[in-house]
């Protein structure tokens, strides 16, 4: 195919004049879009270009307003519209034409005005909802080529909050009797899935219906579909492992008919999306991934054509192979196969190899051994991305050995690198492998100094942050971190005096802090050397205002002595008529403070960052301003997101159907996740990604003690731990250069012993053998364990035991964060000496209590039952009433069980007693009370035979719950025919559709040997669901002050005038919800999630069903809740 | 420059996170350009708006442009993997997430080439620009939000086929009139 004619459009005018050539024939030189085409071809300048396009914009304008043009005429200006479009000319005049052709003109015209519809707009284009009631009509039309474009088009956007309108009629194209249209119908609630997952929740079952489809583009479609869904819950959909297996192996077998075959491979994109469903599935999960093996190794043999379809899929099957649970036979195939990718001559395959390569060699380092030849030859690669990817290997690979040698080949790149994102990358990798790895001060400070010369202003924030940190609180040597600091110190004095002008404005302000800090460390160095040249900085042009606040404060630490105060004096005369409030501020501070060092010494103590400051986020002292300034009649503060919400119930009530007032709203929710729409919770959001992004980026974040790294995604994590434990043992031996790495190679056996080679390579070799150090099998050990500390150099100090997930409000005092901090800091300790005292209370001497508790709970059995890591792999089930259950239930143990139940909950309505799972003669069950205030979770244990069980541990576990034991003591021994009733209260974290508790019950039979049952009991939300009374206009403040909601439409129990009252009355009946008040055609609700927590909803009729709008401040409750509201009515 | 790059980024994340679901997209977009670095053919699976995707285009075209014919298809930008090939006097450049398969999308690319070459006969980069409406029919048919909606050549122009045909039957009678009414 690629050696089709090479026609360029330079041949474009003689071809245009031949009519009788092939190409020509079809292109209708003619046509208006023909003349345009050509007309641009002959000019010569790109200001040409604009005049002409303008002036057929101007054409096309007036000829689409015009009342007398057909819809043919139409069809034709859109497709030159499109065409202008796509030279960057906007068009926007003919977004509305479009949808109007799509609406009125006949089947050809219509496809145009759709197509041009999908070109023009966004799916967030607000004139999307002018198309909704086209589509609606021609999903109902009897042509089917009208149908596949509305279904087309619905696919690639459609706007979320409309989706009900046209769901139904979605889903009955499920069943039509053309597989092009089942196709295209999952396809487009595959779209649906994807930007608004709960509207779709009901139809799932639908979903397995298209995958058992009888034809494989319809299956196919709805892999898509599964793959997502899998992806977020691979735990509820293992049982379709054998499925995909079956239907791998049948596609890989050759059932599919021949039109799927792409270069005689059978169906290759469906191979790949199953491969991709079985990884999820296999991750992680041994007797999942034991069903998969077989297929594996089939879809590895018959790949063997040489042919880039065939590579695709083995590289695929590669990753399958290595992400599930591990089987070594397959491991040495799919290693074989990554080897070939990386010999490989083609340039391609090649790259292939290396992505491969990275992404094994955490589980298999010595893949990386075998290459590293190959590996070597990459690193000089002229393709700058080989170069790239290779770099990215090595960075998995470094350990303490190989760290100055790998640094110093990506700091080379990096100098070459012309592309922001790849120095934002590669600069936060090295900054977090020297953090890691450094060998020693002079080598760690002189990295960083090349990652902040060269990362510059584009490197992300934390790497100075953490940096500066990591210098402040300092190790477990005292002497080791006076050294650094010095170190660092003498280092920065001697780049300032070779002049900083080309040193980045956040190298500067780590230069100017690091002097401030710790410059009297330095004894030769003076004082007043350092406020010089500090003061150059301050006059040169090239530093910005937010470094000269930097270099100020760092002044303000070191004006002492006469010399000082001049300078001092000097300086603060300048500034404090700066134009800029901030150094102006700065410059009062280094007045006064220079004047009194008494004062100074309090203000800025020296070595402050021994101790934490407690920062105040909720701003409390500023409680006194905010309630004078409320009585003296100043508007409460409203935050962001509230403020826009009620802008846009304003605007919401000049529409007229509830469900069109939603796309109003739109323009906050369209960004948002699907829970919570609102300003407030999407910025969240957004900074919650970031913080993601920065990990992606690899850039050099804190490490805390005791944080685990979750190295890879394939990484197993019963494996790592056992490695873990090893590598505490083994301390490499820090190197210094290369030559000396060198040496250690010899003394270090494991290290392979390269094979003989003639002259040239020994360079090679030699490089080799310094990157490689350490990735011997024994040594493998301290690559698996990267994330394990004691390797490290610089490890942190444990601070502050038990703030470690609040870290980030608890800041060193000694002004790291940009200045601001300073500011409050300043303000702080002026107006309030007794916050010093309060500090020293919050000193990290307290004992770590946090990490105790856990250990002692991991470490033997108590009672306290939070957080057990209990697991238990129980299919899931879900019955009606809401459990999973091992065995059938049995009528008569429920009446027996019943008279067990404890006294105060007899009276309290319950579920039915369930059987959780039996051993022999030991028999489980359970049910769960609501209370009014509680939810209690009683299970029974029945010991059916004669002899006791003893030494009986029962422990309970949930990701979604809270789980309390009520009984004092832990029940130990049941005797023989006797139950034992343990009872637990319940309370939510996490809302979700159903919660589950997993439970291990773990006991002695009086003659055998230990033994343990799992089992696991699901129960829905609504069982935490409670009536909240409050009054009307409790109501409506609550509303405004929720952030999460949701929307969805209900279907009414009645047709009439009642309707409204008697499907609240079912709700209320079924969920224990109150309704607060009935006004005509709207109804409020509200309801409590134990012990707490508020939801609200908003009913109200609209056009034959009842629009709900639900708010929490919980981000999942409302989509959980209206979830069983619609399964309360269904049931009704 | 800076803050175009800021800009465009939470854009993308915008939409690749919202909230715990992770929106799952193959291909983010699509692009057709001549050696002459004109544009032929765009389709964008990711809402952007129109500066951020001219700006897109115009770096992408010079940077595919600059390299040589020798080396790899498979480029990083930014956080995303280009995927390009060049056919006679056109480049097909798809945009594609880090973790995707870029040798399938190289034949994600292929595959279309050949639905157009069928379906023009002989494909040369004149028919895609007279007929860059067709081509975008076949696209869309072909994938339909990013991903492979039906991978069977038969099948896809089957469909295009229908839809002509419907055209061409209700085209004939019309435009000889509308001949006549114009001239």
């Amino acid at each position: 195919m690629s050696d089709v004619v090479e026609k360029t459009l330079t041949a474009l005018p003689s071809l245009l004049s031949l009519d009788s050539q092939p190409g020509a024939a079809k292109l209708s030189s003619t046509s208006k879009l023909g003349n345009l085409i050509r007309g641009i071809t002959e000019l010569t300048s790109k200001h040409e270009e604009e005049k002409l396009i303008q002036r057929e914009l101007t054409s096309i304008k007036e000829q689409v307003s015009s009342p007398n043009t057909s819809m043919r005429q139409m069809k034709e200006l859109m497709v030159r519209a499109t065409y202008c479009e796509m030279l960057g000319y906007e068009a926007s005049f003919s977004y509305i034409h479009a949808i109007k052709l799509a609406q009125q003109g006949t089947a050809l015209e219509k496809r145009v005005g759709y197509l041009a519809v999908s070109l023009f707009l966004n799916e967030d284009h607000e004139l999307l909802l002018l198309l909704v009631n086209t589509v609606l009509k021609d999903l109902q039309s009897t042509n089917l080529i009208e149908v596949c474009m509305a279904l087309t088009v619905v696919s690639q956007m459609f706007p979320k909050d409309m989706i009900p309108a046209i769901l139904p009629l979605v889903e009955e194209k499920l069943n039509h009797p053309k597989e092009i249209i089942r196709r295209k119908a999952v396809l487009a609630l595959y779209k649906f899935y994807q930007i608004a997952p709960n509207q779709v929740q009901h139809i799932h079952n639908k979903f397995r219906k298209a995958l058992c489809d009888k034809d494989p583009g319809v299956m196919t479609a709805s892999l898509h579909i599964y793959l997502q869904m899998i992806k977020e819950n691979p735990e509820g959909y293992k049982d379709l492992t054998a499925s995909v297996v079956t239907i791998l192996k049948q596609v890989v077998g050759g059932k599919l008919p021949m039109d799927f075959n792409y270069h005689s491979v059978p169906a290759p994109w469906l191979q790949i999306q199953l491969l991709r469903i079985l990884s999820l599935l296999g991750k992680n999960d041994h007797s999942t991934s034991e069903i998969m093996y077989e297929v594996l190794d089939e879809s590895l043999r018959r790949a063997e054509m040489n042919h880039n379809i065939t590579y695709a899929i083995l590289y695929e099957c590669v990753k399958c192979i290595y992400t599930i649970h591990p089987k070594s036979e397959l491991l040495e195939k799919a290693a074989k196969c990554i080897g070939n990718f990386v010999l490989s001559q083609k340039i391609n395959l090649k790259y292939l190899g290396l992505k491969a390569l990275t992404y094994v060699v955490q589980q298999d380092p010595r893949l990386a051994l075998q290459h590293q030849m190959t590996i070597i030859e990459c690193l000089d690669h002229p393709d700058l991305i080989i170069k790239r990817e290779t770099l990215e290997l090595l960075f998995r690979i470094t350990n303490a050995q190989n760290v100055t040698v790998i640094v110093e080949k990506m700091l080379e790149f990096l100098r070459i690198s012309k592309d922001d994102y790849t120095t934002t990358d590669l600069v936060g990798k090295v900054a977090e492998l020297a953090e890691k790895y450094a060998p020693d001060n002079e080598w760690f400070i002189e990295t960083m100094n090349t990652v902040f010369s060269v990362g510059g202003d584009v490197m992300q924030p934390d790497i100075p942050n953490s940096f500066l940190k990591l210098l402040s609180e300092g190790f477990d040597s005292v002497e080791e971190d006076r050294k650094l600091r010095q170190f660092a110190v003498d280092s920065y004095v001697s780049l300032l005096q070779g002049g900083p002008g080309k040193l980045p404005q956040r190298f500067l302000q780590v230069i100017s802090w690091v002097l401030g800090e710790y410059s009297h460390l330095s004894e030769e160095l003076d004082p007043a050397t350092v406020l010089s040249l500090l003061s150059k900085l301050l006059d040169s042009k090239n530093t910005s205002s937010e470094t000269k606040s930097w270099v100020l404060v760092a002044m303000t630490k070191l004006c002492e002595g006469r010399a000082g105060v001049s300078v001092a004096r000097e300086v603060s005369e300048t500034y404090s008529s700066s134009l800029d409030t901030a150094l102006r501020q700065r410059a009062q501070e280094l007045q006064h403070l220079s004047q009194d060092s008494e004062l100074r010494a309090r203000v800025l103590p020296r070595d402050a960052s021994r101790e934490p400051l407690e920062v105040d986020s909720s701003l409390s002292f500023l409680d006194g301003f905010v309630s004078e300034a409320l009585a003296a009649g100043a508007a409460p503060y409203k935050p962001p997101h509230q403020r826009q919400e009620e802008l846009a119930q304003e605007k919401a009530l000049s529409l007229e159907p509830y469900g069109l007032s939603l796309p109003i709203s739109m323009s906050s929710c369209s960004i948002g996740d699907r829970q919570s729409p609102t300003l407030l919770s999407v910025s969240s959001g957004l900074s919650g990604d970031s913080i993601e992004l920065s990990h992606k980026g690899g850039s050099a974040t804190l490490k805390l003690d005791g944080v685990k790294r979750v190295w890879g995604r394939e990484g197993y994590l019963s494996k790592r731990e056992s490695v873990e434990e090893t590598a505490q043992v083994e301390v490499p031996s820090p190197l210094r250069s290369p030559s000396q790495q060198g040496e250690a190679d010899k003394s270090h056996n494991q290290t392979p012993t390269p094979t003989p080679t003639p002259e040239p390579e020994q360079e090679k070799q030699q490089l080799a053998s310094s990157l490689f150090v350490g990735l011997g099998s024994q040594s493998s050990v301290c690559l698996m364990g990267k994330s394990d500390l004691t390797n490290q150099r610089f490890r942190r100090k444990a601070r502050c035991p038990g703030t470690s997930s609040g870290s980030s409000e608890i800041t060193s005092n000694s002004i790291v964060s940009p200045p601001s901090m300073v500011d409050s800091l300043l303000y702080n300790n002026l107006l309030d000496s007794n916050i010093t005292s309060e500090l020293d209370l919050a000193s990290p001497q307290s004992p770590p209590q946090l990490s105790q508790d856990l250990s002692t709970a991991n470490g033997t059995c108590d009672v306290d039952l939070t957080d057990r890591d209990v697991t238990a792999n129980n299919p899931s089930i879900i019955r009606d009433n809401g459990v999973v259950a091992a065995e059938d239930p049995d009528k008569p143990t429920d009446l027996c069980l019943s008279s067990h139940l404890p006294a105060e909950l007899s009276g309290l309505s319950r579920s039915e007693i369930t059987a959780l799972c039996s051993h022999q003669s030991l028999h489980l069950s359970a049910c769960h009370v609501q209370g009014d205030d509680s939810l209690a979770l009683v299970v029974f244990i029945l010991n059916s035979s004669d002899s006791d069980v003893q030494q009986m541990l029962l422990q309970l576990d949930s990701d979604q719950l809270e789980v309390s034991s009520v009984s004092e003591s832990p029940v130990q021994e049941v005797r023989g025919d006797s139950v034992v009733v343990c009872q637990y209260s319940l309370t939510v974290k996490r809302p979700s559709v159903l919660v589950e508790v997993c439970g291990v019950m773990s006991f002695m039979c009086s003659v055998g040997t230990p033994q343990s049952v799992q089992f696991s009991y699901k129960l829905p939300l609504a069982s935490f669901i409670r009536p909240l009374t409050v009054s009307t206009e409790e109501y409506g403040t609550m509303w405004l002050a929720f952030s999460h909601d949701t929307k969805q439409n209900l279907t009414l129990m009645r047709e009439d005038r009642e309707s409204l009252t008697a499907t609240l009355n079912v709700l209320k009946n079924k969920l224990q919800l109150h309704v607060v008040e009935i006004i005509g055609m709207e109804g409020i609700v509200a309801c409590r999630l134990l012990p707490d927590q508020p939801c609200l909803m908003h009913c109200r009729i609209n056009a034959g069903t009842l629009a709900v709008w639900l708010r929490s401040p919980i981000p999942d409750l409302p989509d959980c809740l209206i979830y069983h509201c619609q399964r309360a009515l269904q049931e009704h | 420059m800076q803050s175009g790059r800021v800009c465009l980024r939470e854009a993308l994340e915008a939409h690749f996170f919202r909230g715990e679901f992770s929106v799952f997209i193959k291909m983010q977009f699509m692009l057709l350009f001549s050696r002459q670095g004109k544009l032929r053919l765009q389709k964008w699976y990711v809402p952007l708006s129109d500066k951020e995707k001219k700006k897109i285009t115009r770096e992408l075209v010079q940077t595919v442009l600059a390299r040589k014919p020798k080396m790899c298809s498979f480029l990083e930008w930014r956080d995303l993997k280009i995927v390009y090939k060049r056919y006679a006097s056109l480049y097909f450049c798809c945009a594609i997430e880090d973790q995707d398969n870029e040798l399938i999308t190289l034949e994600i690319i292929h595959r279309y080439v050949e639905l157009l070459d069928k379906y023009f006969g002989s494909v040369c980069e004149l028919d895609i620009i007279f007929n860059f409406e067709k081509a975008y029919f076949i696209l869309d048919e072909f994938l339909l939000g990013g991903e492979a909606q039906e991978t069977s050549k038969k099948n896809v122009l089957k469909a295009i086929e229908q839809a002509d045909l419907l055209q061409e039957e209700a085209e004939t009678p019309r435009s000889v009139l509308e001949e006549i009414g114009l001239t």
